[in-house]
């Protein structure tokens, strides 16, 4: 073990992430396994909206993942024979990324611009001193001349959109090869393709696949000779810390629904189920906490937190850490102020339950009131549980950036869209205007967002009893 | 009546005794006042003077719960407890860790808030029933189709992007009102409109979305097509019969947000420089004070429960099958 280049690092949030994972992968082996769970889901995947977003949701998905692999790679030189390893945590992404986080400016500079933004003074070979703007340390620096600038941004956008292409043809040969029929040729395939035909939408996969395929060859390519989304006030690229923030959009939108997740459904259940002094007590307590206003108390549990680490600083080995651990924290409050709507909805729902007649059956049989609640009322409250999931994603994340700029937010330091438009709105008072960082947040959010937003419609259009025609 | 509401109130007190204990479990045990007094005086190297000073400055140099070094009822009198926050109660909130008086500060700020908060509300619920109607007047149409993907894309933006968007625009672009600032009287209009504005906007996509649902509910329902049967046209159906019925689902989820309107926007107020419980509140956390932060607590919990006894009893207006139990 002593001689490995690097040395694994779980963080918190991404050993839960790995449990959330392996969660879901068994959630989809049961729904598998049973045609009446398949039902709804096949009605999902038929929408061709809810597919699409589905792909994007993946892309994601993907990029938050490779961010959630955690190593600190070893230095260079050994400390008496032993391997030493740097004290900085990166992830895949980072390393995948590496040209991008270590291209770093001096400050703010425009999408695919060659100049700084500010003027310098500058000193020619011929001793002469100038006030203008210098030439960027990275961007466009392989150009002699700002006037070769667009044709040289076309041309490699057009070498990086062939390739895309090239690269998309692989997965729809792949597909036609899997749908083609021994009965029909080749051409009959494709022109069922771009037909449209059969229930599931594949057209609309691979198209939406295609897009995303060409657009990463794009952003890959032209931003190893350009800032692609500029540069922010310490010279960082703003495309990079992006791609950084997915993984917080993600972690926020997701570990806060599996942490509250096994006490909404506990409590919930258990409160329609026994009545009496149980559901008293479990009234009280969601009551209490929902008559606090959300943001306040989150507000109060981070400004606690923040005392906690001013308190004890050498609790924590790395800035990574501590951010890791504040995010955690964040995920953990929201989950505290968000439970309560989803155990209302399963505590009434629990309560018209108990009263059919299978429970009874079940009852009279012999089962406890725990195999009861786990094998009978559970399954039947799934529907609303997934439904509250699925939608609470997207406000989970668009409430991300709101705290950020309450201040309560992610750390100041970890990358995320909320912490983006904290800063974007001292730039956006500039002139000239530094506007890209907002773009970029603006763009990458709203595509998760929205894309979460039409998934989880179909989802409750899909298992809603009430929708069901 | 009279004993239905005042059985609510009462059954307020234990859920406000509950908000009271959580937050002086925050505030007092996982963090001690030396945190806080370290928070404030400034990070690692703060001498143990500066911290008990700082404490017998702000009144948390005493026991708990219980002070043995007292006599009589100052036993339970002078403690961290009863002065901080059994003193809530009577809605005597004290004073900031800056040593400003804060039931004084919310009275100030209180109405500025309402200025804002309340014609946005007010605005808000009109258009979003409106567009909601419309929508549910061509329900199956493109335009239900649309109006809905609409819809979708509009709660996709975040509403900092609706400040900011709106911002740019009015104010820098076209200079139509001042970017931030307020003004009392006549004055003060040119202030509020951008952010009812904002604020009407950034609503419109999850509201409309939600009541166009409502509208659709009721619209399938037997009563309205007895009423068309009879022979009224469309529009009188859903004026006369629908968004009555509607407006019972509706109400639920407005009536209880009617007194947190005092307590203002936290983002409206801050982009918007109005001086109001919202900004308050941001400041406060901005600058860890954690007295006032306590002291929003425990005013948002109880004006949100008045809010739910105010819901339960609009019901019984709107909807004379529910009985008061």
């Amino acid at each position: 073990m002593t001689d490995m280049p690097f040395q694994i690092e779980i963080l918190w949030t991404d050993f839960l992430i790995f449990v959330l994972i392996g969660s879901i992968l068994a959630f989809v082996v049961y729904t598998l396994r049973h045609e009446h769970l398949r039902v709804p889901w096949r009605q999902v995947a038929r929408r061709p909206l809810a597919m699409g977003s589905l792909v994007i949701l993946l892309a994601y998905v993907a990029v938050g993942l490779m961010d959630s692999i955690h190593f600190r790679p070893a230095q260079n030189e050994q400390h008496q024979g032993e391997v030493v390893y740097v004290n900085e945590v990166l992830s895949l992404l980072d390393m995948a990324a590496m040209p991008l986080r270590a291209r770093t400016e001096k400050t703010y500079s425009a999408p695919f611009a060659m100049h700084a933004f500010s003027k310098e003074m500058v000193e020619y070979p011929d001793g002469r001193h100038a006030r203008e703007y210098p030439r960027l340390l990275y961007g466009g620096a392989h150009l002699q001349e700002p006037v070769e600038r667009a044709g040289d941004i076309l041309s490699r956008a057009g070498a990086a959109t062939l390739a895309g292409f090239g690269i998309w043809l692989l997965p729809v040969t792949g597909f036609l090869l899997f749908w083609h029929k021994r009965s029909e040729s080749w051409a009959q395939t494709l022109s069922r393709l771009v037909r449209g035909e059969g229930d599931f939408p594949w057209r609309t996969v691979l198209v939406t696949t295609g897009i995303l395929i060409v657009l990463a060859a794009n952003a890959a390519y032209l931003s190893l000779y350009y800032h692609i989304f500029g540069t922010d006030q310490v010279g960082q690229d703003v495309f990079y810390k992006s791609l950084k923030s997915v993984r917080t959009g993600l972690v926020i939108g997701t570990l806060t629904t599996l942490v509250m997740l096994p006490f909404a459904a506990l409590f919930g259940i258990m409160a329609g189920y026994f009545r009496g002094w149980v559901d008293d007590v479990i009234q009280y307590v969601y009551t209490t906490l929902s008559s606090i206003p959300s943001v306040l108390l989150i507000a109060a549990a981070i400004l606690t937190l923040q005392a906690y680490i001013t308190a004890n600083p050498e609790s924590f080995t790395s800035a990574t850490e501590r951010a890791d651990i504040r995010l955690l924290f964040l995920c953990l409050i929201l989950g505290v102020t968000s439970w309560t709507s989803l155990c209302r909805l399963l505590r009434g729902e629990t309560l018209k339950l108990r009263e059919v007649d299978y429970i009874l059956a079940a009852r009279a049989l012999g089962s406890s009131h725990l195999s009861v609640m786990a094998r009978h009322i559970l399954p039947n409250v799934m529907h609303i549980i997934l439904i509250t999931v699925v939608l609470d994603f997207s406000g989970l994340v668009l409430a991300e950036a709101v705290l950020s700029y309450v201040g309560v937010g992610v750390d100041p330091t970890m990358d995320s869209w909320g912490n983006m438009i904290v800063s974007a709105r001292l730039e956006m008072a500039r002139d000239p205007l530094v506007w890209w960082s907002l773009a970029s947040a603006f763009v990458f959010m709203f595509g998760l967002v929205l894309a979460a937003n039409l998934f989880s419609d179909a989802v409750r259009d899909a298992f809603d009893p009430r929708l069901r025609k | 009546m009279i004993g239905y509401i005042i059985r609510r109130l009462l059954y307020a007190i234990p859920i406000l005794i509950g908000v009271n204990l959580l937050t002086f479990w925050l505030f007092f045990f996982v963090n001690s006042p030396d945190d806080m007094a370290r928070v404030h005086l400034g990070g690692k190297r703060v001498t143990p003077e500066a911290i008990v000073k700082w404490k017998a400055d702000h009144g948390y140099d005493v026991p708990r719960f219980y002070n043995a070094g007292n006599q009589g009822p100052k036993k339970f009198t002078d403690t961290i407890f009863f002065k901080h926050s059994v003193k809530l109660f009577l809605f005597d909130f004290g004073r900031s860790d800056q040593g400003r008086d804060i039931g004084y500060d919310i009275s100030q700020r209180m109405w500025p808030s309402l200025a804002i908060a309340l014609p946005t509300f007010l605005v808000g619920l009109l258009v979003y029933i409106t567009f909601a109607m419309l929508i549910a007047f061509f329900r199956g149409t493109y335009l239900d189709y649309w109006g809905v993907v609409v819809c979708v894309v509009l709660m996709s933006v975040s509403t900092l992007f609706y400040v900011i968007g709106g911002q740019f625009l009015v104010s820098k672009l076209w200079h139509l009102v001042p970017i931030s600032g307020y003004d009392i009287g006549v004055e003060s209009f040119k202030f509020l409109i951008l952010p009812v504005i904002v604020g009407v906007v950034s609503g419109t996509g999850a509201s409309t979305r939600l009541y166009r649902t409502f509208f659709l509910e009721e619209i399938n329902k037997d009563y309205v097509r007895t009423a068309r049967a009879k022979g009224l046209s469309e529009l009188r159906v859903l004026f006369r019969h629908v968004l009555k019925n509607a407006m019972i689902p509706i109400l639920t989820g407005v009536v209880v947000v009617i007194p947190l309107l005092f307590t203002g926007s936290l983002i409206m107020e801050s982009f918007f420089g109005i001086p109001g419980l919202g900004s308050y509140t941001i400041d406060a956390i901005s600058s860890q004070d954690f007295s006032i932060v306590r002291a929003m607590v425990f005013l948002g919990s109880v004006l949100y429960i008045i809010g739910l006894i105010l819901t339960d009893l609009s019901y019984t207006l709107v909807d004379p099958r529910v009985r008061m139990k």
